[in-house]
């Protein structure tokens, strides 16, 4: 059974549905990567998985529970994490507390997570007492993504990690992702970078106008000359 | 010497007790601002209330005869918390929140806080009538401290029990609000969902609870600051009206959201009042001996007449606004 | 049902309750119930402007209504005898050019070729001089005339030029509080125009020598003929009020009439909709090239020019000009209940919220008076005595039953009772 399927759903914000039908499965191993044009609902899809938006046909069900339209907070306990595209770090607080945040709905003692979170990004660990408004962009994407794994998720979902980094960060963003995967977390994300994240990804969702178009995995998406005539620039 | 104790006396202490009460009042209006995102007209309201809770169980224990060596108005602030806190968190219940799940407007909550204003200034009034009350015509007298100070050569610097309680109890309040804030959990969760709600709910921190603990926060220090002035000065239903713009003014001037900030704007408003309310020409009365005789020293030097004291939150209101409307500490605006 | 038909229902509706409400209270009693309502009427109709067209929160009513009781105050009261042949005149003049010379001197600062810290060091200190140079002479001035005259007194003139100078004059102060505080978010308009009308209600109510302050000022005549002038001519005291305030009603509804006309017709036309664009996606209009500032500006003057008028003809039917009796809680927060209730945006809500909440305000509190007075009976009777001030805690009632009413309509009826008119243009 996959670990999340998302089955024909329909959704928006309310007036036209900007999903018409978008079916999603991934495994717990998978690395899982949407792709496609702008206004094809690669985002849309992620926020509608967390709650964010109203679905109003299909479902979604994550380890036999469905949980469309369930309340963003009550999804974390279960087992989900996301890493919004903008805004996604508490900027006034400082680095140490924006994972601790991650951590909120866990009762354990969370030092062990967090000190796997600084041995990953050791740059954090330096400046784990600075606000995190005062980090650069690529900082704060580490600690975005750090503040999401401390919930020790299952599922960890990121729109558009790599979006306005430079090159060298993007790459750093991708190792961190594929590191995360091997440890044991399966990953949905949504990229705009789509040769990039597709060569890493075990299965590649290319969507368009909020429906499927290609499914397969990463290779074999980039290999396949129509997707690349049409989504991939060539 | 004398003039300078004059000044101790009328400004300094009178500003840090006025500063205290702001303080305290913004503190509530700036968290409810940042959290829940909308301009709590009903604040003054709320602390009249937590005033009033105060005097009726103080009323309670004179009736007994009970008397305590500090004043019973500090001795009953806990228990008159706890009924104010009990009092907001319902017409949080039955009047926010339902407008809060449609998505309304920030001004919409305002509209309806002065709803809230409303309801309850015409419920303590109808119950307590326009006059005014004090703790202390009971039978409990108001201590007045004199510090000598004839070995200068001047006045004694006056002041009142009341008033080195209330100092006390706002350093008190303010250290465990810090505590709080920065050493337990939902505190943090507190301070994030003012940062960034929507990332504060995707990172699974109950938003509702944050609410509540926000209203709890804000109605004690509500109760503690009404409380507080009623013993400095007098309990009058229209405590609220007056004090809404300066604790306004201040949690603005602080930075919207900034605790600190509302501390520091409050201090900042509650010395400009009496900095503007002073009467300069007492200061400047020495000075008549040195200069030319054409030049009078007009007996009147008040920057601000009373009557105007309004005035004075109104005009450094205005400044931010215009000039850094994020306030001190940067925080929300537009 | 459709909207048109809604509405008129509201209407006879409300015509209705009118009827009920004078067979209860006398037709003498609904007659002055009815004329101060008109007044409110336009007032809630100049909030409606500003909030329902222009999107504008302005929480400051009480001090436009409070210029234009003092306008035709300064029109239409006496000539007072003693003003203009003593020094009073003199003093004034005195007075005006000290400011003027203030003023000039703050323009110029202003416009020194000098760098930051000092320019605004400079400003500051000409603030200073030209405070201190004003209140050297305004302060003997002010003294002299409280003295010699007691106020300044006023021009004699007909009433009705006293309302058209409260609209003038109220249109002006919006104009200079607009330039400042327009700019601001929504809720920072309301707590900024909350203080400005705090601001004036304090100046007002000070300035003695202008106004007679805290003191009064009455009898403020009335444009049409007095129950009085009527008692004079032989007609019986009941109908001579009937007759009076009829006449005063007449001549309200007529300027109602009017400015509804006025604002229907610019609504309807190409100003009323570019004004509506901007109220709705205001980054959308700047951005399209309308100059959305000075069109927000116009509206807020607009809207406070007939507040002042309101607030004129108020003063005028109750011949009494008392800074001291203007409270937020009726001549602020009573209008916006009045036009979320009836219906933002819309002229004929607004109209009917204003009269509906006018007379739901005023019953509240002598309904509330019969029923403590029943209960204090009954206390009275069971042993435990009567309840004290009964009248002025029924006033309270009243506040209570408002801030009901503005809850309720919140939760339940956002949009109002007689809502916009939305044309769908497809």
């Amino acid at each position: 059974m996959p670990l999340i399927e998302v089955k024909d759903v329909v959704g928006g914000y309310g007036g036209a549905p900007i999903l018409n039908g978008v079916n999603i499965a991934i495994e717990q191993s998978d690395i899982g990567v949407i792709v496609g044009p702008n206004g094809a609902g690669k985002s849309t899809t992620l926020k509608a998985i967390f709650g964010l938006l109203k679905v109003t046909t299909g479902s979604i069900v994550f380890e036999g529970h469905e949980i469309a339209n369930s309340l963003p907070d009550k999804l974390v306990p279960l087992g989900l994490s996301f890493v919004p595209q903008e805004k996604n770090v508490f900027t006034s607080l400082s680095v140490e507390e924006n994972l601790e945040m991650g951590a909120f709905t866990r009762r354990d003692d969370i030092t062990g997570t967090l000190e796997e979170i600084y041995t990953m990004f050791p740059v954090l660990k330096e400046k784990r007492r600075q606000p995190a408004g005062e980090l650069s962009g690529g900082q704060r994407q580490m600690v975005a993504m750090g503040r999401a794994l401390m919930s020790k998720p299952r599922l960890l979902m990121l729109d558009e990690p790599s979006a306005g980094l430079s090159p060298r960060y993007v790459l750093e963003i991708f190792e961190h992702i594929v590191t995360v995967n091997k440890a044991g977390v399966a990953i949905l994300m949504v990229e705009q970078n789509a040769r990039q994240a597709l060569a890493f990804a075990s299965r590649g969702f290319v969507l368009s106008q909020g429906q499927n178009r290609f499914t397969g995995s990463g290779p074999e998406l980039i290999a396949d000359p129509e997707v690349a005539k049409s989504f991939l620039g060539g | 010497m004398d003039i300078l104790v004059f000044f101790i006396n009328k400004v300094v202490i009178a500003g840090t007790v006025l500063g205290s009460i702001y303080a305290l009042g913004a503190i509530g209006a700036t968290l409810i601002f940042g959290i829940l995102r909308f301009a709590h007209f009903a604040h003054g309201d709320m602390m009249t209330l937590g005033a009033f809770f105060s005097f009726l169980i103080a009323l309670l224990f004179y009736h007994y005869g009970i008397f305590l060596p500090i004043p019973m108005g500090f001795v009953v602030m806990p228990l008159a918390m706890l009924l104010t806190i009990g009092v907001a968190l319902g017409i949080d219940k039955t009047i926010y929140a339902p407008l809060r799940k449609r998505g309304a407007r920030p001004v919409t909550l305002l509209i309806a806080s002065i709803g809230a204003t409303l309801m309850m200034q015409g419920l303590i009034r109808l119950f307590f009538g326009t006059g005014q009350y004090s703790f202390f015509d009971y039978g409990e007298p108001k201590t007045i401290i004199k510090l000598d100070m004839s070995w200068a050569g001047s006045r004694p610097i006056t002041f009142t029990e009341p008033q080195v309680l209330m100092v006390i109890v706002t350093v008190v309040l303010v250290l465990i609000l810090n505590y709080f804030l920065t050493a337990t959990r939902f505190g943090k969760a507190m301070r994030a969902m003012a940062d960034n709600a929507d990332l504060a709910q995707v990172s699974g921190i109950n938003t509702q609870l944050v609410v509540r603990l926000t209203w709890v926060i804000a109605a004690a220090l509500a109760c503690a600051a009404g409380t507080m002035l009623s013993l400095d000065v007098s309990l009058k239903p229209d405590l609220a009206f007056n004090i809404i713009l300066p604790i306004f003014a201040a949690a603005i001037v602080g930075g919207l959201g900034q605790v600190y900030g509302a501390i520091a704007g409050g201090f900042l408003l509650g010395f400009a009042e009496t900095l503007g309310v002073f009467n300069w020409a007492t200061i400047l009365r020495p000075l008549g001996n040195v200069l030319p005789s054409w030049i009078v020293i007009p007996p009147d030097l008040s920057l601000v007449p009373t009557e105007y004291k309004l005035t004075v939150s109104f005009v450094i209101l205005v400044i931010t606004l215009l000039w850094r409307p994020t306030g001190i500490f940067k925080g929300a605006s537009t | 049902m459709n909207a048109v038909s809604r509405a008129l229902l509201l209407y006879v509706g409300l015509v209705v309750f009118i009827v009920l409400v004078g067979l209860w209270q006398g037709v003498a009693n609904i007659s002055l119930l009815m004329l101060q309502a008109s007044a409110f009427a336009l007032v809630a109709l100049g909030l409606n402007i500003q909030f329902g067209y222009g999107g504008l929160f302005n929480f400051g009513i009480m001090g436009m209504m409070m210029i234009g009781g003092f306008a035709v105050t300064f029109v239409s009261y006496p000539v007072s005898k003693t003003f203009w042949t003593g020094e009073g005149p003199l003093w004034l003049l005195r007075a005006f050019v000290a400011f003027a010379a203030g003023f000039a001197l703050v323009w110029a600062a202003r416009r020194a070729p000098l760098k930051g810290g000092w320019k605004a060091a400079l400003i500051v200190l000409c603030w200073f001089v030209a405070y201190v140079l004003y209140r050297s002479q305004i302060d003997p001035a002010a003294e002299y005339i409280e003295q010699h005259d007691g106020f300044v007194g006023g021009l004699g003139l007909h009433p009705v030029l006293g309302w058209i100078f409260g609209g003038i004059l109220a249109g002006g102060v919006a104009w200079i509080i607009g330039k400042i505080a327009l700019g601001l978010r929504s809720d920072y308009l309301a707590i900024a125009t909350i203080g400005i009308s705090e601001i004036i209600r304090a100046l007002i109510k000070n300035t003695d020598w202008l106004t007679r302050g805290t003191l009064t000022v009455s009898p403020i005549p009335w444009p049409v003929m007095t129950p009085g002038d009527y008692q004079d001519h032989g007609v019986d005291t009941t109908m001579s009020f009937i007759y009076a305030r009829g006449g005063y009603i007449a001549l309200t509804a007529i300027v109602v009439v009017i400015v509804l006309f006025l604002i229907q017709r610019a609504y309807a036309g190409p100003w009323g909709r570019m004004m509506r664009a901007i109220r709705d996606n205001f980054i959308a209009a700047n951005s399209m090239g309308k100059n959305v500032t000075s069109r927000q500006l116009e509206i807020f003057v607009l809207g406070s020019v007939f507040m002042g008028i309101g607030g004129a003809i108020l003063v005028s039917i109750l011949q009494i000009f008392d800074p001291g009796s203007y409270q937020p809680i009726n001549h602020t927060f009573l209008f916006w209940v009045m036009v979320i209730v009836g219906g933002a945006g819309n002229n004929w809500g607004a109209l009917l919220g204003a009269l509906l909440i006018y007379l739901v305000y005023t019953l509240a509190g002598s309904l509330s008076q019969t029923l403590f007075y029943w209960v204090s009976s009954w206390t009275t009777q069971l042993g435990w005595g009567a309840i004290p001030d009964i009248d002025s805690r029924s006033l309270q009632m009243r506040v209570f039953v408002l801030g009901v009413v503005i809850v309720l309509a919140l939760r339940y009826a956002p949009k109002g009772l007689i809502p916009e008119v939305v044309r769908r243009e497809r």
